[in-house]
């Protein structure tokens, strides 16, 4: 019998040997991973440009393994309309948390949607800031406790939760958008199916596309890394239904 | 081409593609529409591309893509809007990503008026966004000066990677010149190796960014800016002198208004008046020089504004105490007339100013 070793399973050439600096049980971390393993999967990673965000993921540009720029907080996908009118042969995509995407940053995202700027924006989705100390986010559930709700997130006084994949499935120039979870290895695994369609969306020159990834903050939350998976599935998940919101003809 | 009757503000894009620019990303406020409308249709016959932005936020972060890109990339504004873009021109100077800002001045604060005015000097000179930042500003005061002024202005973006602003009014953007759009001698401008292009497997990735979470790290990127805008301050210093040899009191103005001024001192100097104009061309780096040499013989400096008094300060930073320094301005997009210039310089002259 041989001796010789036989390998199964490697680091994704996507992602550099940096150590990240993610939370224990943040799955920020994992989305890179299926973010980076498409980049590589496609080939692509020697013509992809990627904009970073502010919050959690702000360090994103020392993870990813290609050519990466860092926006200001919400303007991302500004940054990579321009990157993508300069440059429409190449692989262009935001990663975006939901303070990011979905506060600061809505007039942003909502006007590449609508011009169909052909990009690719994966939306993190963790219903609080990270970075900054848990406070509020647009997506917070409502009766859930946060450094600026300390009663609950009150619909009547802070506003209910937004869900951003249903609104902008409603702009005509969308190409794609489908909302998927980390909670499990099979929603993992149609979560990385999605972010596949979505690279491939931009590869056909389609349009706009996202994927809205539901995320754990457990560090912010207050439960463990188990807890917070739990809790994806049984508080966000009937918020945030998951599905495919638009699909384009000529998507697959 | 030869000579061409052109409005300010379609001299300033049609001088841009001369210079090579093909990007253009704004948003509409007057007095400089006609710009963003003459962009719109010209950069598609150029091969480039024009995108009307959501807002002047999103338009200057298309511009920090763009720039980021490696092209060159041009937007424009005015006053309010150019407020708005602050965040990005702090991230472009942290970021060192070149591009050129036009702001046709309108009078403010707030909503302000939409008449040429003078009162962004602060903002434009002396930061505007946040952090430990120059910005190369450029005042043209007529319409060739503006066509000569925009290939100076990419190529200091270029050479020192940097956002560099034309700081013009809603005069200059709105009168009509003859213009010449000629070929000037170009610098010899380093590579943009540093640009987020997609690898292409010519090398390790490549990264732009502000952040620098290591405050002694920052201090290092603060202390390499800074020598970068000295080099500037050194390299990059324009003004234009006006019978300024044997004055006694000399006018300090810029753009629309020198353009006035001059008018000052030649009905001034036909009466027998010693007077001239110092006329600066950077605003930041501004010039000291034509202070240094005048300081003997001036008896006194005039700064002229249409704001209630910015430049002034930098003038008498200039002089530095050695000779008095007036001030005479109109604000809110009221402009300072000749008459008026002239009685404040016979008083000056004649000693009722202390
Ligand atoms: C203009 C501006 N405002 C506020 C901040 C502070 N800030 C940094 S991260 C962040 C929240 C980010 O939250 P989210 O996008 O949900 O990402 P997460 O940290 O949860 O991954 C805020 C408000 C900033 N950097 N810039
Ligand atoms: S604070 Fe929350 S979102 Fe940020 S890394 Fe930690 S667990 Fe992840």
């Amino acid at each position: 019998m041989s001796l010789e070793m036989q390998q199964v399973f490697k680091k994704t050439e996507g992602l550099t040997d940096k150590i990240t600096h993610y939370c224990p049980g943040c799955t920020h971390g994992i989305i890179h991973r299926m973010v980076a393993e498409v980049l590589e999967e496609m080939d692509v990673l020697e013509e992809t440009i990627g904009v970073a965000s502010v919050g959690c993921s702000v360090l994103s540009y020392e993870y990813f393994n290609c050519d990466m720029t860092q926006a200001p907080h919400g303007r991302a996908p500004a940054v990579a309309t321009g990157i993508k009118r300069v440059l429409p042969d190449r692989m262009v995509f935001t990663y975006q948390g939901d303070g990011d995407l979905a506060s600061i940053g809505m007039g942003e995202i909502i006007h590449a949607a609508a011009r169909g700027e052909n990009i690719t924006v994966i939306f993190i989705n963790n219903a609080i800031y990270g970075m900054t100390g848990g406070q509020m986010a647009p997506t917070t559930l409502v009766g859930q406790k946060t450094t600026t709700t300390p009663d609950g997130r009150m619909a009547n006084k802070q506003g209910s939760p937004i869900r951003m994949s249903e609104m902008l499935a409603t702009l005509d120039s969308v190409a794609y958008i489908e909302r998927v979870s980390t909670h499990d290895i099979k929603h993992l695994r149609s979560t990385k199916k999605a972010i596949q369609r979505a690279f491939e969306t931009q590869k056909r020159e389609l349009g706009f596309s996202m994927v809205e990834v539901l995320s754990t903050c457990p560090t912010n939350w207050g439960y463990d890394p188990v807890e917070s998976l739990e809790w994806v599935k049984e508080n966000m998940v009937p918020v945030y239904p998951l599905g495919v919101f638009k699909q384009m003809q000529g998507v697959e | 081409m030869g000579k061409m009757l052109m409005k300010g503000n379609e001299v300033l894009g049609e001088a841009a593609i001369h210079a090579g620019c093909k990007y253009f990303f704004g948003y509409p406020i007057t007095p400089q529409n006609e710009l963003v409308a003459y962009m719109a249709r010209r950069l598609p016959e150029v091969g480039g591309a024009f995108v009307q932005a959501e807002s002047e936020v999103a338009a200057i972060n298309m511009v920090y893509g763009a720039a980021s890109a490696g092209v060159r990339v041009m937007t424009s504004s005015s006053s309010p809007g150019i407020s708005l873009m602050q965040e990005g021109i702090s991230y472009m100077a942290g970021s060192e990503l070149p591009a050129v800002i036009c702001n046709m001045v309108r009078g403010g604060p707030g909503l302000g008026s939409i008449q040429p005015a003078q009162s962004d000097y602060f903002q434009a000179v002396k930061g505007g966004g946040h952090g430990d930042y120059r910005l190369p500003v450029l005042a043209p005061a007529t319409l060739q000066e503006m066509v000569n002024l925009m290939g100076e202005a990419f190529d200091i973006a270029d050479q020192y990677r940097t956002p560099v602003m034309i700081l013009g009014d809603g005069m200059l953007g709105q009168m009509m010149e003859p213009v010449e759009f000629i070929d000037r001698p170009k610098r010899d401008l380093p590579p943009k190796d540093w640009a987020t292009t997609g690898t292409r497997g010519d090398g390790a990735p490549r990264t732009i960014t502000s952040l620098f979470l290591d405050p002694a790290e920052l201090e290092k990127h603060n202390e390499r800016l800074d020598a970068k805008f000295k080099k500037i301050a050194e390299n990059e210093v324009r003004y234009e002198t006006f019978l300024t040899d044997d004055a006694e009191v000399i006018c300090v103005a810029y753009g629309t208004m020198a353009r006035i001024v001059r008018n000052v001192v030649n009905k001034g100097r036909a009466n027998g008046l010693k007077i001239g104009l110092i006329r600066p061309i950077s605003l930041w780096p501004f010039p000291t020089k034509p202070f240094e040499d005048t300081l003997q013989h001036a008896k006194a400096y005039l700064s002229v504004e249409m704001s209630t008094g910015q430049m002034v300060e930098d003038v008498r930073l200039a002089v530095n105490g050695k000779k008095p320094v007036y001030f005479h301005g109109r604000a809110g997009g009221m402009v300072p007339t000749q008459e008026a210039i002239m009685k404040t310089i016979e008083e000056i002259l004649g000693g009722v100013l202390v």
